[in-house]
């Protein structure tokens, strides 16, 4: 039950937070929100480093690669993209 | 490591993340807000590293490897114009990465009924995210049709497939029966595909959003399945965004997002309408529009996605730039689906080095236009067509548009008179106060430099 409250407020303090994000900075809010969506990589770890037998851990393997994946490339091409938002000198 | 300093550092990466969100409400800040959710990400794995769970650390690292020269080539390599691909990609690498921690838990056996339930929903939720975001790349790449491709009593068969995904699910909940858990996996990966085919190419930007938010679901739900605070709260985040991002692009074109998700809407591949091109245009020459805008006090660009096509943002810059010199004051109005996905545009004419501050969302700009000398169209249709404000019988009535007709002249950049994704005929054409130079959108520009500069 705890954990549903958790979800809820975290849930009401992003819609505060990202409302407030304009338009113009639409598309790197949704990469770097798949970068934060690969936190799952906290998961797979503990999935894939528990030594708890070869199928699970072929997975949580699999599930590590593929959040990380996210995890890199979401902060990376987010980072790209917001290198290039400049603001002529007046 | 200790429970209590876990817990904070945990903490912590959260409020990284929120931080982080909260940096990107100015383009000025937003780089480092960027940065402090990744320091937020890199934290929480490192604890994660150290937790006492953890005793094997050879297959973790094989798949970081993996995964972060994977994830570091597709940054550095993707072109702007592609990344409505590469997020659809993402969504489906996340979805795909909470259904396959959720399958490895289910393996492990000898959960309760609490975290059985967990299972399920994070092993459907993450397998249909997958298999919906892949359609999406691919119909965004143009491997998949970009048409709506259904087949006769699809509603039905997709009926069946929930009630059956929902039966499944009770259950393994109630006996842990293996052969029904990866039937329900089976299933959940099918209704992706049959969920996402459906829907035309033009929706495909309300699409990606909203699978976007079922990642950070998917990830809520695989915290649900391990028990940890900061994937629900992470996955709540991006649930949320993802959300947001869908109402806006739903709204923006007029569409219900159960409208678009039954699909069948919309032709992608265009031309449907019979009767274009019969009626009388103003066809201007390059020299008739260079002096139009040399000699204009206030310009309004409005790029649409033909631009981009054509890789025509640098000219635009060129021309921008040989204008204001001559003290034109040259401002961009972006409509919210101008490009292929939420703030798309705005992204490729940073990358041409248009300054962020003379790009304006469509609230801000419309009423700006009645004191315009020239709106310069460049590609873009639909999203300026008149029919949306002024003929209650058109298909596309209601939609939000931008008022280039308010302007003194609207020039208007296009190959042909050929319809937009909607498919209609756009009145605006054959206005009085409408030029059209039909070119290429990049020879155009470029020529329309050079002529500005002899104007």
């Amino acid at each position: 039950m705890l954990s549903i409250t958790v979800f809820v407020l975290a849930a009401f303090v992003g819609f505060e937070v990202i409302t407030k994000v304009p338009p113009t900075l639409h598309t790197p809010l949704m990469s770097g929100s798949n970068a934060v969506s690969g936190i799952t990589l906290v998961a797979a770890i503990i999935v894939a480093g528990r030594g708890s037998g070869t199928a699970a851990t072929v997975l949580g393997t699999v599930a590590v690669a593929l959040a990380t994946v996210n995890v890199v490339g979401g902060f990376l091409v987010t980072d790209r993209m917001l290198e290039m938002f400049k603001k002529d000198r007046p | 490591m200790n429970d209590v300093l876990e817990a904070g550092l945990y903490l912590l990466a959260a409020i990284a993340f929120i931080l982080g969100l909260k940096r990107l409400a100015s383009p000025a800040t937003a780089r480092s807000g960027n940065r402090l959710a990744a320091i937020g990400m890199f934290v929480a794995v490192l604890v994660t590293l150290a937790d006492r769970n953890v005793i094997s650390y050879w297959w973790i690292a094989v798949g970081v490897a993996i995964g972060s020269v994977a994830g570091a080539l597709l940054a550095k390599r993707v072109e702007m114009t592609a990344m409505p691909e590469l997020v659809a990609a993402f969504n489906g690498f996340g979805g795909g990465a909470s259904a396959f921690v959720a399958a490895a838990e289910f393996i492990r056996g000898g959960a309760d009924v609490r975290t059985a339930i967990t299972i399920v929903l994070s092993v459907v939720i993450g397998a249909l995210t997958m298999t919906g975001s892949f359609v999406a790349f691919g119909k965004l790449k143009g491997i998949v049709p970009g048409r709506p491709v259904g087949f006769a009593g699809q509603q039905f068969f997709d009926a069946v497939q929930v009630i059956a995904i929902v039966a499944l699910g009770v259950i393994v909940v109630v006996n842990e029966s293996s052969g029904a858990f990866w039937v329900l996996v089976g299933l959940a990966l099918l209704i992706g595909v049959t969920r996402v085919l459906p829907i035309g190419g033009a929706d495909m930007p309300v699409v990606i959003a909203f699978l976007n938010s079922a990642s950070g679901v998917a990830a809520a739900a695989a915290g649900f399945v391990i028990d940890s605070n900061i994937l629900i709260i992470a996955g709540a985040l991006v649930g949320a965004s993802g959300l947001i991002l869908t109402n806006i692009m739903v709204k923006a074109m007029n569409r219900t997002l159960v409208g678009v998700l039954v699909g069948g809407f919309g032709g992608g591949d265009g031309g449907v309408a019979g009767e274009i091109g019969t009626l009388p245009v103003k066809r201007a020459d390059v020299d008739d529009v260079a002096i139009t805008l040399a000699y204009a006090r206030e310009v309004i660009v409005v790029p649409g996605y033909g631009l981009a096509v054509a890789q025509a943002q640098h000219a635009l810059r060129d021309l921008a730039n040989e204008l204001e010199s001559r003290g034109v004051n040259v401002r961009y109005a972006i409509h919210p689906v101008a490009g292929r996905m939420p703030g798309h545009m705005n992204v490729l004419l940073a990358e041409a080095d248009i300054s962020y501050d003379k790009l304006y969302d469509l609230e801000d700009i419309n009423r700006e236009f009645a004191r315009a000398d020239v709106a310069l169209v460049v590609g873009a249709n639909d999203v300026v067509n008149p029919s949306a404000r002024d003929d209650a019988a058109s298909p596309i009535y209601g939609m939000p548009i931008l008022d280039v007709d308010q302007a003194t002249t609207c020039v208007v950049i296009k190959r042909s008179l050929s319809p937009g994704f909607a498919g209609i005929d756009n009145p605006l054409f054959y206005f009085d106060g409408t030029l059209m130079l039909f070119d290429d959108a990049r020879a155009a520009l470029t020529s329309l430099v050079g002529a500005v500069r002899n104007a």
